[in-house]
This record gives structure tokens, sequence and C-alpha cells, in this order.
């Protein structure tokens, strides 16, 4: 039996020269605003996709127009934290080169809309200026790390969030590409054949992720990452952590190999070992991920394939010793908490609501404007949480009342009068933007969000704090699979109902309805919270509810 | 079927395979015919054809033998860029000879300088470009006539009529400029120019009318040795006209700019159905628009007329609506309607304004005639408003397909004139009928021949295509015309527009051509889409060393668009692109572009 053939995405970074491709060549055709459909793998390492208005596609085709093209671009910015200056250029950037809106990721990362070719370059450019890159934000190697995002435990957080940032530079590719192609840097002897010390010629099989997480608050939804780090914090120290891997969400609607999973934990490791942890980890995913078939090529795959105690030993075979027995841990919730929060040295937390994590003026909500506002006179830092929210962090008290009357002035208090359920959903991007999607997300998640609420209203149930997620293709952006209500787009205005996971990001939920439409998703809503309504125990969960009762079954739960 | 005619005796082919000629008489024949447009070929088709059925030993005398003696033809020549000039010196050249007299009608270019000195009786029609500036066919002979160069013309007879518009500062000035040269070089001026405005026929009629007169009076009859055969009548596309034009089935009228941006530029897809109409890449067609209804019910309005009154102006009798929207230009203000406006109007802003160019120009840029009635009220019965108002005339726009490739179809790329001014919308007549035609429509069209830009006859020649805006539509005929035939010269697009996004006319197409090997280079300058604004002159000097070698190598050169800037634009990087990378002065440079000029090597069609 032949050895089967790589995938082709393994063909295009192995004769990138180490992600060079033709990029400089696509940024120079001027007949396209797109580039080589090489480069289209190639660009994403870079912290970019190339997408088009996907509304305009079918018009411009009988224009004689080529597609819209333009271009996400991506962070790298581990934990999501940013100066109030970074925060004025990066809203500068968005109104010169992008679409006039910032979004604030699942994964706590900004994301720039619409950027043309011709100002690729130019935007990267100002983006470093920031201090800030977008290197390895998309592609086959470690993504943006997520980091617990509320600082109630400040000195805890502190600590957490540096070695996260070490982490991310620990895994960061050692190519030079990035800075010959859009900073101009010289190219130096061993150009196009640098040494990878962690990913090699061809880097990783698939994107890897990785979430540090400080219980009791899983924010980060540490067991969707490929690896995840539990802090275990005694009196306001990090002894260490709890080591998760397999984490992952993305799957293939109509094929049964390709599945969410949530990551196991394989055990304690010291405060210390978190870069050898990485390091063995992301190594053997490398060794052994599957690289001919791109959809079964995350390490939850590799871990399934091969058996969690094989991946458990070679990992430790790698590190030189053993996971310690894992300490225990609980989760209360994967929400954010609104509102003002004082934190352990005095300083104050504003976390704000930001739908679907966009940022943008709209009549009467002038959220950009306003940001700008704060970010003029914020002596602390901003934070962007897992859950696409955004934290003022660190004001002092007696400036809450100045942050107080902009955030009020500009509509950005929305986390006062905003129900549960919209305080708790993502979306992803989806249209139009996003190539993947298959259904509205973003653009749709108000007008959902309004009917599910008046169903709850209906039932008694406005306050119930039920976790909506919904996403525009089966990939997972917005994490769905852990939301207790999910819509997974299976075409226009069609969706898979997801039901039954916790608030806590330790249980999956299960498909419930295939492909339907509003009407129907409206009406099996209807139905359960009805029943919810009447049959609940006190401070029950919907989907703790779902599983009690039966509704759903659960699949797959967390080891802890 | 001429351009096939064309093709063959330039072609590699030798001529002896296709007529049946000693080599040196096929030899002469091909020089004979060189440069001849359409109608001098059918001309001298239908002179041979004439010859041979004279006796067979009758000498025949050649028709325009000029000599010291007096005349004994006349030589009509006009210079033209729209068809007006063109139109009025066939019709005169018609009247000549059906009074039995001898005319050489002759475009321009094709008038034998040399000639000149020798020439007894000459009647000049030409018309001038906005700012001064002869007609693209003309600019040889105008140059030629006003250099050192041009020699004593004692013994010549001559008149001119100019053809312009009065709201510009130089108005009829080529026609002037002619006139006053003539008259300088010793001939004498047989009678006044005549210098006529947008209404043309209230001049061109009258000095038509001296002409044929002044003519019969002069020129005794001479014999005519050979009778022109009509050849004509065979060929069934000139059964269609402009005064009499085909009625197209719209295929399809597409916008070709993305809905996002500012212009709306549509392709239009006309069938020709079974009309026999046949064009070439480089023709135009001319379209005959009906105004804006809501353009004449404004009118309307404003006068308070009724839309039923009866008006009989010129022999025809229709109700004045009909008028308004068949006959009469209502979207090109002009300084005769602006003074007859002001006449009525008593208000002496008005007057002031139409006092000078220098006021009247800025005035009428935007302004139609329904601003005119708006801003300056004035009372207009409906006959007067008839008689006063320009006839409508047909649009020309540059024809974007191949016969060869859109078998029996034209393609039109038409920008959709639509703005905002005065706090009304406006919109141009003709783009604006186009515009919102759907497969339901007809469109009153004539294909209007422009044998001054042709394909290379040699086909391993290099094109580069110089065609920013709409300017683009020829080109892509040319492309088209160039696959089809398999032509081995290269194609080299330069293009430009605000901006890449929403303005990339065609931008499928030439990336397909690209892929395809039908399009070899493209250079695009996207004015909008960077703080400096980058125009296609300035891609040609980036790519100077490139084009110059491509000169060097036998390329022709075309320009197609806006002739107010573009083209003088484009003609000054051309002459930079070739003192620079050919090392020549500037005057050097200058004769280099003429002399391709002369060889039709550097050819416009601007407007």
């Amino acid at each position: 039996m032949s050895t089967p053939a790589l995938s082709p995405v393994e063909i295009i970074k192995a004769d990138s020269r180490r992600l060079r491709g033709t990029l400089v060549e696509s940024l120079a055709d001027a007949v396209t605003g797109s580039i080589a459909e090489a480069d289209t793998h190639v660009i994403k390492f870079h912290g970019s996709y190339q997408q088009d208005d996907r509304d305009r596609r079918d018009e411009r085709r009988l224009q004689k127009l080529e597609p819209d093209y333009q271009f996400m671009i991506r962070t790298r910015l581990p934990g999501g934290v940013v100066t109030p200056q970074q925060w004025l250029r990066l809203d500068e950037i968005a109104t010169t080169y992008g679409n006039a809106s910032l979004r604030l990721t699942s994964r706590q990362a900004f994301q720039f809309h619409g950027v043309i070719k011709t100002e690729l370059k130019t935007t990267l450019q100002a983006i470093n200026a920031t201090l800030i890159d977008t290197v390895a934000a998309c592609g086959d190697v470690n993504r943006n790390v997520m980091v617990a995002a509320n600082p109630l435990q400040s000195s805890a957080h502190a600590d957490v969030y540096a070695q996260a940032t070490q982490l991310s530079e620990f895994l960061r590719p050692h190519t030079r590409a990035y800075y010959e192609i859009w900073l101009d840097e010289e190219k130096v002897a061993d150009s196009g054949e640098e040494v990878e010390p962690i990913y090699g010629a061809t880097y990783l099989p698939r994107k890897f992720k990785i979430g540090f997480a400080i219980p009791p608050v899983n924010d980060v939804d540490v067991f969707s990452n490929d690896l995840g780090f539990i802090a275990i914090v005694d009196d306001g120290e990090v002894l260490g952590y709890n080591v998760s891997a397999g984490g992952g969400l993305g799957a293939t609607h109509g094929d049964a190999n390709t599945y969410p999973r949530l990551a196991d934990v394989l055990g304690f490791v010291p405060r210390d070992k978190v870069i050898a942890v990485a390091q063995a980890v992301v190594t053997t995913q490398r060794d052994f991920g599957n690289r001919t078939e791109r959809k079964r090529a995350r390490l939850k795959y590799t871990i399934d394939d091969r058996g969690l105690e094989w991946f458990k030993a070679e990992v430790e075979k790698r590190l030189g010793f053993a996971f310690a027995p894992a300490r225990p841990f609980r989760f209360d919730h994967n929400g954010d908490r609104f509102g003002w929060t004082e934190g352990e040295n005095g300083n104050w937390h504003l976390t704000l609501h930001i739908e679907a994590g966009r940022i943008v003026d709209r009549d009467g909500a002038s959220h950009r404007t306003g940001l700008r506002e704060i970010a003029a006179i914020h002596g602390g830092e901003f934070r962007l949480t897992p859950n696409q929210n955004l934290i003022v962090a660190n004001v002092a008290p007696d400036q809450r009342a100045r942050i107080d009357a902009l955030i009020a002035a500009h509509g950005l208090d929305g986390y006062r009068v905003a129900t549960p359920l919209r305080l708790n959903s993502i979306a992803c991007v989806a249209l139009p933007t996003c190539a993947l999607a298959m259904a509205e997300a973003e653009r749709y998640l108000p007008e959902i969000l309004g009917k599910i609420q008046a169903l709850l209203d209906a039932h008694g149930l406005r306050d119930a704090p039920i976790h909506f997620r919904i996403s525009g293709c089966p990939n997972g952006c917005s994490r769905p699979y852990l939301g207790e209500i999910a819509l997974v787009g299976k075409g226009p205005g069609r969706y898979n109902l997801m039901l039954g996971a916790d608030a806590r990001g330790q249980r999956l939920n299960v498909l419930h309805r295939e492909n339907i439409d509003e009407g129907d998703i409206l009406q099996t809503l209807d139905g359960l919270f009805e029943r919810y309504a009447a049959e609940r125990d006190e401070r029950e969960g919907f989907g703790d509810f779902l599983v009690r009762r039966g509704v759903v079954v659960e699949r797959n739960q967390a080891t802890s | 079927m001429l351009g096939r005619l064309d093709v063959h005796i330039m072609s590699a082919e030798p001529i002896h395979t296709l007529i049946p000629f000693p080599d040196d008489k096929a030899a002469m024949l091909a020089r004979l015919v060189e440069g001849l447009d359409r109608a001098n070929l059918h001309w001298l088709s239908g002179y041979a054809a004439g010859l041979a059925a004279q006796p067979a030993n009758a000498e025949p005398e050649p028709i325009a033998a000029p000599g010291a003696e007096a005349a004994t033809h006349v030589t009509v020549l006009y210079g033209s860029q729209t068809g007006n000039a063109k139109r009025l010196a066939e019709k005169l050249a018609r009247q000549i000879e059906s009074a039995g007299l001898s005319a050489r009608l002759l475009r321009a270019d094709a008038y034998p300088l040399r000639e000149l000195k020798s020439e007894r009786f000459l009647y000049i029609v030409i018309s001038t470009q906005g700012d001064g500036d002869p007609p693209e066919d003309s600019r040889g002979f105008v140059e030629f006539l006003t250099s050192k160069r041009a020699p004593t013309l004692d013994n010549l007879k001559f008149s001119v009529l100019g053809l312009g518009d009065s709201s510009y500062a130089k108005f009829c000035a080529v026609g002037m400029q002619i006139d006053a040269r003539l008259k300088e070089l010793g001939a004498t001026r047989l009678f006044e120019r005549g210098d006529a405005d947008l209404d043309i026929d209230s001049v061109a009629t009258p000095w038509l009318q001296s002409a044929a007169t002044v003519a019969r009076e002069q020129i005794k009859s001479a014999p005519v040795r050979a009778n022109v055969t009509p050849l004509w009548a065979a060929r069934t596309a000139a059964t269609w006209t402009r005064e009499r034009p085909f009625s197209a089935d719209v295929l399809a009228n597409q916008r070709i700019s993305a809905t996002n941006g500012t212009k709306d530029i549509r392709h239009i897809e006309l069938s020709l159905g079974d009309s026999g109409l046949v064009y070439e890449p480089g023709d135009s067609i001319g379209v005959w628009p009906t105004n804006p209804p809501h353009l004449v019910a404004d009118i309307l309005d404003t006068l308070k007329l009724d839309p039923q009154s009866i008006v009989t102006h010129a022999d025809e009798t229709l109700p004045l609506e009909r008028w308004l929207s068949d006959k009469r230009e209502l979207t090109r203000l002009a300084r005769p309607l602006v003074v007859a406006h002001a006449a009525r109007a008593r208000q002496g802003e008005l007057d002031g304004i139409v006092a000078s160019p220098e006021s009247l120009q800025p005035f009428l840029k935007d302004r139609q005639f329904i601003d005119l009635l708006r801003a300056y009220p004035a009372n207009w019965d409906a006959a007067s408003l008839v008689a006063a108002l320009n006839p409508l005339t047909p649009r020309l726009y540059s024809i974007a397909s191949s016969l060869k490739f859109a078998e029996n179809e034209v393609h039109l790329t038409v920008a959709h004139l639509d703005y905002d001014a005065f706090g009304h919308s406006h919109v141009g007549a003709a783009s604006h009928f186009l515009a919102t035609r759907d497969e339901e429509n007809r469109i009153p069209i004539y294909v209007e021949s422009n044998d001054r830009f042709r394909l290379p006859r040699d086909a391993s020649r290099d094109v580069i295509m110089i065609g920013p805006g709409t300017g683009v539509a020829p080109f892509r005929a040319f492309v088209q015309e160039r696959a089809a035939i398999g032509a081995r010269g290269r194609n080299w697009l330069f293009f430009g527009n605000p901006h890449f996004r929403s303005d990339f006319l065609y931008q499928i197409e030439w990336q397909a051509a690209l892929k395809r090997g039908e399009l070899h280079k493209i250079d695009l300058a996207f004015s909008r889409d960077q703080a400096e604004k980058v125009y296609v002159q300035h891609t040609l000097r980036r790519r100077g060393r490139a084009l110059f070698d491509w000169l060097e190598g036998g390329a022709h050169v075309y320009v197609c668009g806006d002739a107010t800037h573009m083209a003088k634009d484009v003609h000054a990087a051309l002459r930079e692109v070739i003192v620079e990378h050919g090392g020549k002065s500037v005057e050097d440079a200058e004769a280099y572009l003429s002399q391709l000029a002369a060889d039709r090597r550097y050819c416009r069609d601007v407007y």
C-alpha cells in the first residue's frame, strides 16, 4: 500500500520558502485585488485572510468585475491586553485602511476587515508601529494565546498573563518572511531556509490553540483549546497548572469523522514547566499529526487515533518527567462578569458588553467614538475578553465617574439593561466577509436574540442566564458547541439547533434539530422554554435542565 | 467587406494570387489604394467600372489633374470629428456633380499636400474641437498650411465653412485660421466664410447654396471621361444611414461599474438583426436618442405649454411634445439659445453672461435649457421654442466589440451622465436613453465608419492601446478582433479610471485575455486610489523604455477618450518618452510622432 498523498496545503507550505510563497509578486499584480491561490494559504501565517464582499459577488460578476477582494487582518495579542495609546492607533488604522470598525474576536484579538491589497502592506506597517504584530495570528501554527481576562485576582492574573506572553513569544515562527515582505527588512543569508526549531519546514498540520484559565472562571473555554493551562492558585500565588490537551471545536457537516471535542486533563505541572510542556505537546503534534487529511489534522484526532495514554506517554517522554496528578479545581461559569469590579490593588475594572465584538459607530450608539474618548483619558489598559467583550481595566477610583459619563454619553452602558441572553451571546463574523460562512451570524444576532428574548419573556424567563452562540459554519469560531443554545449555519437562513451545553465550558451541546429555519427554531425553543419555566430546579441552567430531563443526551464530558 | 479587401491587399499574400494583374501593375495598385478610405475606394471602383464600360479605344484621362489653366473641377476638402463636416462636404459634392461639374471629395488627411500649389478651386468644410483644435483627420493639413512650407496660392479660389460651438472662446477658430491663411498665401476668397454654430443648418445651408452657385458660375462644365458607376447600392448596409437609422433590439444593458462606486457605466449589447449592418473595429455607432420624458415634461410645465399643441417647422408638423422628445436638443445648451432666451427674459445678468465666452463657458457647465428656464423665467410660445431649439443630433459611441467575436451584435460602453446641479437632477440625453433601455426596447442606430482608427493591416505589428475611462471601448473590439484573426502582434493596454475596485471596466475580460495570451501587457492608472493622482500619462512615462522599444519595433499607437485633457497629456507623455529613450530633441520627438501619425501608426479617436 502506498503512502497517502500529503494534503495540498502541506505542499504549499513545503514550497513556500519559510512562508514567503509568491506574496511579493502577488502584491505587485495590479490587475487583480486578489493574491495567487497558493499565497492565500501562506498569508494566513502572516495574520491575514483573503476575503471578498460576498453580498456583492453575484452582481460584480455580472458587472464584469472580479469579486470585491479584501483582507482581514488579525492581531497577535496574548491575553488581549492593549494600552490606551495602542487602542487609539488601532482605531485610527481601522478608519484609514479598514471598514471603520474594530472587531474583538473570541480569542482576544482585534480583527480589521475590508483592507484592500494595495494597502495591506501599509496597514501591517501601521499595526507594527503600535508594537503589536500579526505574526502567526492565523495559519498552521500556535495562534493567539488566550488568558483569563477578568483580573479580579490581580497578582495571579499578572503572573499568568506574563507566562502566556512568554509562551506566545517562544512559539513564534522564526522565519523572517514577515519582516522582509511587510516591513522591508533586509534579507539575510539564510533567507528562505531559516531554521524553525519548534515547527520545522512545514509547520504544524493544522492550527494550534492555547488557553490559560484561572478558576473559578472559564471565560477562555479552556477545554476547547488544543492545549490548556488551568492555573492552580493558592493564596494569590500561582503554584502551577493542570494541563489539558486535545480540545477543538471544528467539524464538517455530514462527516462523522470530524467532531467537536473537549480536552482531557493530563495532570499537574509546576509553574516553571509551561514552556517545556508546550514544546513537548506541540512537537508531538508536529510529528504525529495527520498531514494527509486536513480536516482530521487537529491534535484532538491525533489523540483519538493513537489513544490518550500513548499521547501522554509521548509527551512525558519528550518532557523527561511525568505529570503529577491533577489538582482539584472548579469552574463556575464561562461568561463575563459585567459592570464595575474592584481588583485586589484597589483599582477598578469595568466590563462592557460589545455585541458580537463589533465596535462601530451606529445611530444612538457611538461605541467607537466613545471608546476613543475613554482611551484618551484612561490611565490603565484595555482587555479583550474571550467572549468578545471589553474590560476597561485598572481604573483609579477617582476616574470612575468620568468614564461612566462617557459610557452613558456613547451608549456603551448596554450592560446595565441588556438581558442575560444578550449579554451571554457570541457570534462569529460570517457573512459578508468570511469565505466559509454558510449562513448569517453576526448580522443576524440582534434579530434572532430579540425573537428568542420575546419567547423567554412570554414564559416569565426574562432573566434566565442562557448562553447563546451562533456560527455561520461548523468550524466553530464562536465556540457554538459550548452554547446552551447554539445555531450552526447550514445554508442561507438554515441552522442546526444545538442544545444542552453547561454554562461552564465543560459539556458540549448536541444536535437537537438539523437544518431548520427560523420558524422551526423559535417553535422548538418555545416548547422547551415552556417546560423549563414549569419544571426547572432552582437556579438550574437551561442546558443542565435539558440534560436532566433527557431532552438531550450528553456526548462528551471534560475530565476534571 | 471593404476591410477585408484592405486586409487582402496588405497581407503577406502576394497580390497576384488575388487579382489577375502583372506584378508591376499590382504593386502600383497597392500603392494607389494605400491610405484611401472607404468612400475613396468605392468611388474608385465605380470609376473603374465606368472606364470598363467605355469603348475599348477611348483614351481615358485622369479626372483630377490640376494645371495652370482655369479650374475644371472643384475640390471639396473636409475635416470632421463627429461626421457633421463630412456629411456637409458630401452633400456639397453631390450638389456640384448634379450641376454637371466634377467634384473631388477628400478628407483632409487624404489630401495630397504637394498638389495644393496647383489647386484652383477649393471648398473647405472643417470643424473646430473644444479648445480651438482641428479635428484628428486635419492636423497634418492644418500644420502644413500654417507652416513655412506652405506654397503661395495666387491661382487658388476658395471658401471655407467652419463648424463649431459658440459657447467656446475659440468658436470656429480652425475655419477662421484656414480662411485667413489661404488669403495670406495669396488665394482669392470667393465668398464669405460661414461660421456654423450647433444649429448648423442655419449657416451651412445658405453657404452650401452659395458654394454650388458660385461653382456653376466660375467653372465651365468639363467632360467627364468616365462616369462613376454607383456601386454603393449593392451594399445593404448603406441602406441604414444617419437619416435612416436601423432599429436595433437591445440584448443586454448591464452596469459594469460597481454599484457602490460613483460612476454608472453601462455595457450595452445591440442586435444587428437582419439589418446587414457591418462594422470594423474602430468604427462608431451613431445613436438617435429620445429625450428624457421627465425633462420634456419639466420644460412643458415650466413654460405652461400644451404638450399637444401642433407646431409646424421646416415642413414638419408634430405635437409640441413630440418635437421636444424626438426632434430637439434639450440637454446641450449652446450660446444662440442662451442669447435668444436672454432677449425674452430681459434680465441684465443673463445679458452680461452671454457677452463673453469667458463668462459664458463656466455658466454653460452642467447647465441645461431647463436650468435657464427655472433661473430666468421667460415666455416662449410653442412655435418660437421649436424654432429656437437646435435640432436633436445623434451621439457617437466607439464600438466595443468585434463582429468576428460578437457575431451580428454591436456592443457599446456608455457612461451614464447623471448628476445633481442647481437643485435638480440632470441626465445626458443619449446616455440616459441608453442606460434606461431594456430588452423590450429598440434603439435607432447607424454605423459611422472611422477609417482613421484601424488596426494595422499587418497583423504581426504590435499595438499600444491607450484608453482610459470609456475610451477603452474600441480596445475591447481590437483585442477581440486580434484574437479572432490570430494576430501574431502583441497587444498592450493602458487603462485608467478613478478607482480600481469600482471602475476597472471589463476587468474579468482583461484578466481572461491576459491568461489566454490575447492581451500581452496591461498598465493601470487608478487616479484616486492613492494620495497623488495617477493617470495613464504617468504610466506611459513609467513604462517609457519598453514603450519606445515597441515603437521602434513598428508598433501602432491608439488613443481613445477625452480630448480636452487626456489626449493632450498623453501626447506630451509620448513625446517625453521619445525624448528620453530615443535621445531626441523635443522638436525631433514631435516630428517622430507626426511621422507616426502620417504613417497611420498614431491614431486617435478622441472627443
